[in-house]
This record gives C-alpha cells, structure tokens and sequence, in this order.
C-alpha cells in the first residue's frame, strides 16, 4: 500500500516548550488517521508542519511523496484543510468563499459550480449561500469551512477538530461523509479530535499522543483490547481495594470519590467473586472498555464534553491521579 | 494560466471588501477635502504662488496625499488577516507568495485609484479644465505612487505583528513623507536642510508631475519624475515580494 504521509523525527519547539517531539509516523494512502491527545499536545502543530504552515525545528514529513521542506507548495496543492480556527471571510457570502477557494486551488471552471453546490448540500448551506458569513451561527461557520476543505478534492485531508461544536444530525452527516471520500475516492484523512466515540467510529487507526510524543498507536479495537478487560464501576465506600487482588482477572484498581474503577477480564463471569469482595455496594455498572478508557490509561488525564450555556461546547479536562 | 485566475480571485477578494466597507471611502476623501477647501480655500483667499492661486497649487499635492494615506494604509489589512485567521487559509492554498503579494498590491492599487478618480473630479469643482491627455498622464503618475506605496504598506503589514505598532511605524513614516513633498509649498527656494529632505523623498517627484499634469508648472522635467516614480515602484515591488516570501 502507498505511504500518503510519513514524518522523520518530525519536531517543533516554541521557545522552551517542546511542541512536538521526535515524531515518526507513516499513514497509509486511504487510512482513517486520528490523532488524540489532551489539550496543548501537539496535535495542531504536527498539522500544521504538515500542512506547511510552521516550519520544523527538527526532521521532516512528506505528504503525497513531496517534502515539505522542498516541496511546499507541490504539498499545499495536494491537500485540504479545516482548521481548528475557523479561517473563512466574514465579510464574504459562504458562496463567495468557495469560489475564490475553488479559484486558488484551480479547480476547473467548468466543474466549480458543481462542486461548490455538491459541498453546499452536503453541510446544508445552500439556503444560505448568499448571505455574509458574518450573519452565520459559529456551526455553519465551521460547515463552511468543511465545505471549502472537501471542494477541491485533495489527496489527504486535515481536520483539526472538525465536528466541535456542530449539532448531533450534522456530526452523523459529517462522519458519513469523511468514510465516503475515504472509501470512494481513497481520500487520506487525518483527524483530530476531543470525541473518542467519533475517533472509535471513524479511524482506522489512532495515535495518542502527549507532550509531542506518541504515547500508543494502534487500531481503536486493538487498543481497547489492550486495557486489558472491561470495567466495573463499585459505588462503595466500604471495601479494602487491595483485597481485589485476589482476583487474578482484575488488572487494574482505581479508587475515585466513593467509586471502585475495576479493569476485569470478562467482568460478566467473575461479578460474583467481586461482589463478595466488595460486600454490600449501593450501585454496579459494568461495561466493556471504550476509547475513553484507553485515553485515560494512558495520558492520566479524562476527557468530557459537555454542552454548555447556549449550546457552546466546552471541553473540560480534569487532572486525574491514577493509582 | 492558474496564477492569472489565482491573483485575480485575490484582487476580486480585496475588491469586494472595499465596496462592502463603504466607510473606508467615505473617510478616505474627507480629509483631502477639508484640505482643499478649508486649507486650501483660506490660504488660497490671500496667497498665489507665482501667478497660480494657492488653492490650485496644492490640489496636485492633495491627490498624491489622498493616494499616500489610502496606499500604505492598505498594509494594515494584512496584519488583521493574520488577527481574524483569514491569511492562514490564503497562505495554506496552493499559491507562490509572488502571487499573493501581487494580488494584494493590485487590490490595494484599485482601492487608491477609485478614491484618487473621485478625488480627481473635485478639479471640475475648483475650475481645472483637464483634457484626455492630462487626465491620463495624472492617473498613470497616481498609479505609479499607488503601487509603489502600497507594496510599502504591505511590506510593513508583512513584518509587524499589531494593528498599534503598524498605526505607530506608519505616522512616523506618511506624515514626514507628506510634508516633506512639497505638496503644500513650492520646492524651488527652500532652506538647504529642507530641500535636501524634499528632493531624496520619491514622492516629492509624483507631486511634481502632478503638478505638471494638472496646472503645467513643474520644478523638474517630467521624465525625471517618471523614472523617478517608476524606479520607486519597481524597487518597492521587488522588497514586497521578497519580504511576503518571508512572511511567517
Ligand atoms: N505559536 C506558538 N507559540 C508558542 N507556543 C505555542 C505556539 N503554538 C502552540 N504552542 C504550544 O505548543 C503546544 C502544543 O500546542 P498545540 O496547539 O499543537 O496543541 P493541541 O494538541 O492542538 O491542543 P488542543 O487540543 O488544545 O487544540 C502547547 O503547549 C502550546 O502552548
Ligand atoms: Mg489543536
């Protein structure tokens, strides 16, 4: 299979922080890439090296076979973008946007208004293609902005955060369509993003990465596996937890407020023994891990989303010791 | 011809700005004429200069003013770029920096050119009688500041990082620019400090042939002042592309 992307000892350093840190990845031509990490953990600044927007401190990348050192505007020309910034012109029409984007990427005359009406109806804009982007709620905006990353049909595509803030039915829409153009056109996509239900439904593959480096890399399956069993949720205060260690099944014992956070494999046939452990509980829930718990196995840190006042997304990530 | 299509779809970018923000126009010609009448009109009550009325005199050098300001304003346009995210996406598109910086230029260009056209109906108003060949020997003079002003404005936009500094680097630049042109005074007689500061400052050279367009008084001969302006242009325009080469 072609390497659509492949970084070598990829870095980025901002004064005294290291941003990005000896990175080595390679993605595969079509593959689902995502990229996962708390906040400030480099993910949009490995974009943007790969998208030629920073410059390296350290390494290189080449997309699409071109350098991105040597070869930049070759690169630009062969992907698209959604920033985490919503980068389109306010004092523009969303139709207006598009097409000055189609010009610069010398999408043909005779194909642009197709696709600029294909893009427009697949984030449901066309009603408002004809008013400034201005008088747009900051969903659309982020709409348009995917409309104008998809219009010129890149090789690989960037989304930083693509679905923040959009609603659920346009966050389905959306997903539908990334796995089309992966599957249909052998898009290249790599994504980042704060939802791990999005990145488990999504990816071929993710990376976790923290501080600039790449904690783990692995299919969503794999790396659930990899926690080794599901979890049990105790809401207890009374048990001894060390006395889970009995158990030979349970890999894992976290103590949170009054929860007990077991890792167990095939938690269904050894809830007896840990119930008998625990004594009396006032609540068990038992599920198979998710991406979540995989996140949180290893960068220590939780990841929520909540919806806020006035239907802004905020993110809040809490501190967590692990023990 | 990608290129030609990309620079126009930036110029039409810049155009449609400009017509959408009709208050930059509308404050763009007021201070020219609060010059020309008020200034302009009270001296000019009192003063000629040789036997030409002092109001007339300096029309020429309140054009070049009116395309001075709007032309190296211009360059400010880019640091909000940057500010609003906008220049991200424009850098991020598949288009040489050559490109964008002449994109820019001609969109900076036709914003200077619509006012100094507008500006350039007020000789109707003081009673200049223009024919063809003046009035296309005043915009190709004004066209020529124009692009070399605003690849100086961009230049600027290009190296700071806030709408304050540019604002702060810009008033030290436009006004010793303005005064020291001779716009409102004639530049054959002056103390030697004064007319050594006129006489290296370019823009002293468009008001001359403006001067020389418009009412037929000149201190130079025209060619000088076209080789002048044209050799500022050409200079400024090679620094804007190198220095948007290097822009981050
Ligand atoms: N222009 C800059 N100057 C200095 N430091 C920067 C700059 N851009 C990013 N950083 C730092 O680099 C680190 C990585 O930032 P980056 O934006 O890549 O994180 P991220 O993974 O995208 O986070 P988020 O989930 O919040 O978007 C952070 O510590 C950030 O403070
Ligand atoms: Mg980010």
């Amino acid at each position: 299979m072609d390497i659509a992307i492949k970084t070598i000892n990829l870095t980025k350093k901002f004064k005294d922080i290291t941003a990005v840190d000896d990175l080595n990845v390679e993605i595969k031509q079509g593959e689902i890439f995502g990229l996962l990490g708390p906040n400030g953990a480099g993910k949009t600044t490995t974009i943007s090296m790969l998208c030629t927007i920073l410059k390296p401190t350290a390494g290189s990348a080449q997309v699409n076979g071109y350098d991105i050192l040597k070869e930049p505007e070759k690169v630009r020309r062969s992907i698209g973008i959604v920033f985490q910034q919503p980068s389109v012109d306010d004092i523009l029409t969303g139709f207006e946007n598009l097409r000055l984007h189609a010009m610069w990427y010398g999408v043909p005359k005779e194909t642009r208004e197709k696709r600029i009406d294909e893009v427009l109806e697949l984030v449901g804009l066309q009603s408002r293609q004809k008013s400034l982007v201005k008088t747009y709620s900051g969903g659309m905006r982020r709409r348009l902005e995917l409309a104008r990353g998809l219009l010129h049909l890149p090789n690989v595509l960037f989304l930083d955060e693509p679905t923040l803030g959009l609603d659920p039915q346009t966050r389905e829409h959306i997903w539908e369509y990334i796995e089309k153009m992966s599957r249909e056109r052998e898009m290249t996509i790599v994504l980042t993003t704060h939802y791990m239900e999005e990145a488990d439904s999504l990816c071929d593959r993710v990376a976790i990465i923290d501080q600039g480096k790449i904690v783990v890399m692995d299919a969503p399956d794999s790396l659930k596996e990899k926690v080794g069993g599901d979890i049990v949720y105790l809401k207890t205060t009374a048990a001894d937890t060390n006395k889970f260690r009995e158990i030979k099944e349970v890999s894992k014992i976290e103590k949170k407020d009054d929860c007990i956070i077991l890792t167990v494999k095939n938690a269904g046939e050894h809830l007896q023994e840990i119930l008998e452990i625990s004594g009396k509980v006032e609540s068990v829930e038992v599920r198979s891990a998710s991406l979540e718990d995989v996140f949180i196995n290893y960068t220590g840190k939780e990841i929520r989303t909540e919806t806020g006042e006035g239907g802004i997304v905020q993110r809040i990530i809490k501190e967590r010791t692990v023990r | 011809m990608s290129q030609a299509e990309a620079i126009y779809a930036l110029w039409l970018r810049e155009f449609k700005v400009f017509t959408r923000e009709k208050s930059r126009i509308v404050s763009s010609i007021f201070t020219p004429m609060l010059w020309i009448f008020v200034f302009g009109g009270g001296l000019g009550s009192a003063i000629n200069i040789g036997n030409v009325n002092y109001q007339i005199f300096i029309y020429p050098g309140i054009l070049v003013m009116s395309v001075l300001f709007s032309s190296v304003f211009f360059g400010v346009y880019v640091i909000w770029d940057r500010k609003i995210d906008i220049l991200k996406a424009i850098l991020v598109a598949p288009l040489s920096r050559t490109t964008i910086f002449v994109g820019k230029v001609l969109g900076g260009c036709t914003d200077s050119m619509i006012q100094a056209l507008i500006m350039l109906l007020v000789s109707f108003v003081l009673g200049i009688y223009l024919t063809v060949s003046s009035f296309l020997l005043a915009i190709t003079i004004l066209f020529l500041l124009a692009l070399s002003l605003v690849s100086t404005g961009l230049i600027i936009g290009s190296l700071m990082e806030s709408p304050e500094g540019f604002n702060m680097i810009i008033s030290f630049l436009i006004f010793p620019l303005f005064f020291f042109s001779g716009a409102l005074f004639p530049i054959d007689n002056l103390p030697i400090w004064l007319s050594f500061i006129t006489y290296i400052n370019p823009v002293t050279y468009g008001v001359d042939a403006l001067r020389m367009a418009i009412i037929g008084v000149s201190q130079f001969p025209l060619y000088v002042d076209l080789i002048v302006l044209t050799g500022f242009a050409v200079v400024m325009f090679t620094i804007g592309t190198r220095s948007f080469e290097r822009m981050k």
